[in-house]
């Protein structure tokens, strides 16, 4: 199976003197979703960052075998002068896909999170909910190899959370994209995955990685399985202990 | 206005527009009445009426000028000269302010070298700088249009630099992360994040392009004279009701202007974040 992102040995140092991380190793593969749940401040923003290449690593090795990364970002981060098809259509634009051919996807990706009929619609006229489905579409618009979610669902309401959760693993069972998503909630992480990374306190390390077994999709219901609460307990377990 | 737009074609709308056009006039029609009320006031119950002269009442200086075509055409004639320069400067002083704000949001070394000319710019008084310019450039059209530039093109600076930095970190990782060029960047991003404080600086130097052109008038006779040079000669003159019909003029044309651009500004941004948009 192809490795889509191997992080090997990663430190990152910044300039003021905070080491966000150091001796991070992990393996994503591609049809592999995993999570990164750890205490805040440890560092999963930054190894999403370095992920994508936005930032640099300051030792260690980054390897992505991706033609295609896109990256969920904590906010939504609309442009709240364009509607949400032109939001969507906005990274084939800045890669000068031609005008049909990047609208027809678009149109395609916002059908797919569920938001036909609100093509026209600008941010401010959307919900908090929807307007995280249009920054969804607008990252699987691109059909990339490696997906990057930094708490894509810290901000919504517990209700809008759980839908947005179905919607997303049913989303990767379509899709079959590596995930790397960073979330601050077990159960949101045991949910979503096919594994889940525990990480320390600053400098952040990987100190647990569980796998988890069920196939996708995954119905709502199986949060309330015992072998559900099993699995979350060992997560939040190997949380507590290095926090 | 709005309600003139096409956009606003649609007749719910239009009516709506219309509407908030109409309540957003009540106060202001308020305090022009109230306006008035004062002067009667002063002109009847303070001064006495060997002092009234001082502050004719309203409907003396109305009456007196009005319907005096003596008076008056030269007055449009001055008004509508003062309306050229305004404009005129404030064209010229929403390019130059939007260019050299573009230039500046370019590079954080760019902005501290560039922005202090901005703010010395600003701070000087135009009073201190007026004479000067009138020796440089002559007492004619071109040093008023640069009085009015000087005095119009700070807000335009420094609310279109406030606009373009004011895309979120999130969004410019967005760019980046699609490999934007940096003309994409300030095309698609920087730019249109500004528009709402470009607006903004617009409508403060639409105002403040008034106060120039008056100034200018007012220094600089050579030529056709602007309202400023005829409130200047009425004051030398001591023709109070022609005085106080050019005060009433520059008065109207400082509200419209203001006016025009506060209405633009709100049709614009409003369809920009597609509100009755739907
Ligand atoms: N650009 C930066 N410069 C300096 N320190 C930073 C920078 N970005 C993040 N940090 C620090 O690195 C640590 C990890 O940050 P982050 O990755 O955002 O944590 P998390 O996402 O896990 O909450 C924090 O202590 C944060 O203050
Ligand atoms: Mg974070």
């Amino acid at each position: 199976m192809t490795r889509t992102l191997v992080l090997d040995d990663v430190a990152k140092a910044f300039p003021t003197g905070t080491v966000a991380l150091e001796g991070v190793s992990l393996t994503v593969a591609a049809g592999e979703f995993v999570s990164v749940v750890g205490p805040s401040g440890c560092g999963k923003s930054t190894l999403l960052r370095l992920a994508s290449g936005l930032d640099e690593v300051t030792g260690g090795d980054i390897e992505v075998n991706a033609t295609s990364t896109s990256y969920v970002f904590q906010e939504p981060t609309l442009l709240e002068w364009r509607s949400a098809l032109r939001n969507v259509e906005l990274a084939g634009e800045l890669r000068g896909a031609a005008k049909a051919d990047r609208r027809k996807r678009a149109q395609e990706a916002l059908d797919l999170v569920g938001l036909t009929g609100f093509e026209k619609q600008h941010p401010r006229q959307l919900s908090g909910g929807m307007r995280m489905r249009v920054s969804i579409a607008r990252a699987l618009v691109a059909e990339p190899d490696l997906a990057l979610f930094d708490e894509p669902f810290g901000a919504l309401d517990e209700i809008t959370r759980l839908r947005m959760q179905t919607e997303l693993q049913s989303l990767f069972a379509l899709k079959g994209f590596a995930g790397l998503f960073i979330t601050h909630s077990v159960s949101e992480a045991v949910y979503l995955s096919t594994r889940v990374v525990v990480m320390s306190g600053r400098p952040g390390r990987v100190v647990a990685d569980i796998p988890v077994p069920w196939s996708y999709p995954r119905p709502p219901r199986l949060r309330y399985e015992p072998e559900f609460a099993a699995l979350t307990g060992e997560v939040s377990a190997a949380l507590e202990e290095h926090s | 206005m709005s309600t003139a737009r096409p956009i606003a074609a649609r007749p719910t709308t239009a009516r709506r527009r219309l509407f908030s056009a109409g309540a957003a006039a009540w106060p202001l029609l308020a305090a022009v009445l109230g306006i008035v009320a004062v002067w009667y006031g002063v002109t009847y119950l303070v001064l006495a009426p060997e002092r009234r002269f001082l502050l004719p009442p309203l409907h003396e200086v109305l009456g007196n000028t009005l319907g005096n075509p003596n008076v008056m055409n030269p007055m449009f004639d001055a008004l509508w000269q003062t309306v050229g320069v305004a404009l005129c400067g404030l064209a010229i002083a929403v390019v130059l302010g939007i260019g050299y704000a573009v230039v500046m949001a370019q590079a954080g070394w760019a902005e501290k070298i560039l922005y202090p000319y901005a703010v010395i710019l600003q701070t000087i008084p135009i009073l201190a700088l007026t004479p000067l310019i009138g020796i440089w450039l002559g007492y004619g059209f071109s040093a008023r249009i640069v009085v009015c530039v000087i005095i119009a093109l700070f807000p335009m600076i420094a609310n279109t630099l406030f606009g373009l930095q004011s895309a979120g970190p999130a969004a410019h990782d967005l760019f980046t992360l699609n490999r934007a060029t940096r003309v994409q960047r300030l095309l698609k991003l920087q730019f249109p994040a500004a528009l709402p404080s470009i607006f903004t600086g617009l409508r403060n130097a639409a105002g403040l392009s008034v106060i120039g052109a008056i100034v200018g008038d007012f220094f600089f006779q050579q030529g056709s004279p602007g309202i400023g040079g005829l409130l200047r000669t009425y004051t030398l003159r001591l023709n109070m009701d022609a005085l106080f019909m050019a005060i009433i003029l520059t008065a109207l044309f400082g509200v419209a202007m203001f006016s025009v651009f506060a209405a633009l500004d709100r049709a614009v941004i409003g369809r920009w974040y597609g509100r009755g948009a739907a």
